[in-house]
């Protein structure tokens, strides 16, 4: 009688799931290049040396990471050739490590700091005069727990 | 005579290919974790102005391991590879033979280590590596002949206790020599 007749289909619609893999490709594509960037933040190329007894930090938290090693090609005619340490994206001084370990500090409860952990990230090729300043810089700041990071040795790749 | 029959285009179900994405996301997701932070853990000595008393050790319990410019061990006097490291390093702290020259108990026993300035980083964290590794499978042997477990992580706190009292971890780092700084 009424005029306008509801078209409607006997069966329920079907919900377009085409779309779907596209909204889950552009996650997938998103991760992939947010992972990719934190790498290229570095100033110095460290790359780490091989390791067997190696141990796992467990709480990101607890953990401060400093990163030694030669400028890159880029970064070379500014910081020259030697060896250099960089804190968070700068490429910093020696003075500087109180500081960077305090901010870091604060950023955690009374109970946690003592569980704080140092991981250095050492290229390979540094000599170790350089990190030996370093670690008398941690030692006179009172940051004893440090963790030289480095890759799993596997039997093939030897010394 | 070949009359194409016009069929409806059918429509491609969609609907598993969420799912491989997902998959993809997940695979990329865990692999990206695996690249986390390991290391050899160490532990700094406390720093203090004032130079280190002179400890008068006897010398059969002290294991000089120093390292040159040109990434060379010496170990006690003798030019060592560092394949053969740890093997050494384990003899002179259990003294099986109950030798003269080496560690009166393995209570005893420190380990000297000192470097060059000019020492590679990379062979200064395999001495140490090694070391370490020599470490852990005395308290490994200790563990399966004492309590019969394979390893000491397998021991509970107290066993774990007990055998690293008796085999101390005992590095010493000196100041390091400057004899092939970079200029």
């Amino acid at each position: 009688m009424s005029k306008f007749s509801t078209k409607r289909a006997n069966t329920a619609p079907t919900i377009s799931t085409s779309s779907l893999p596209d909204i889950i490709f552009i996650l997938l594509f998103f991760f992939m290049v947010v992972v990719k960037l934190r790498e290229s933040n570095l100033k110095v190329k460290t790359i780490t040396p091989y390791a067997t007894e190696l141990t796992k930090l467990e709480r990101k938290s607890l953990v401060n990471t400093m990163y030694i090693g030669r400028p890159t090609p880029q970064y070379a005619p500014i910081y020259g050739s030697k060896p250099r340490l960089q804190l968070n994206d700068k490429i910093s001084n020696l003075n500087e490590i109180p500081l960077f370990l305090e901010r870091h500090k604060v950023k955690l409860p009374e109970g946690q700091r003592p569980g704080i952990t140092t991981s250095l990230k050492v290229d390979g090729d540094v000599t170790m005069g350089f990190v030996s300043d370093v670690k008398t810089e941690l030692r006179k700041a009172g940051q004893l727990k440090i963790n030289y990071s480095a890759k799993k040795r596997t039997e093939r790749s030897g010394f | 005579m070949f009359v194409k029959k016009k069929k409806p285009n059918p429509e491609i179900n969609a609907s598993s290919m969420a799912d491989i994405a997902f998959l993809l996301l997940i695979f990329f997701l865990v692999t990206t974790n695996i690249v986390e932070d390991k290391g050899v853990l160490v532990r700094l000595p406390q720093w203090s102005e004032e130079p280190p008393e002179d400890l008068t050790l006897n010398t059969r319990n002290v294991f000089t391991v120093l390292v040159n410019a040109q990434d060379q061990l010496l170990v006690r006097g003798e030019l060592v590879k560092i394949q053969d490291l740890k093997a050494r390093a384990k003899e002179f702290i259990m003294n099986p033979g109950k030798r003269e020259d080496l560690a009166e108990s393995s209570k005893e026993a420190i380990i000297s280590l000192k470097n060059d300035r000019g020492t590679h980083f990379k062979q200064y964290l395999a001495v140490y590596n090694e070391l370490k590794a020599g470490y852990s499978e005395l308290w490994n042997e200790e563990a399966k002949k004492r309590f019969r477990k394979d390893t000491v992580e397998e021991c509970n706190k107290e066993q774990q206790n007990e055998i690293k009292r008796d085999i101390p971890f005992v590095i010493s780092e000196a100041e390091p020599t400057a004899f092939g700084d970079e200029k």
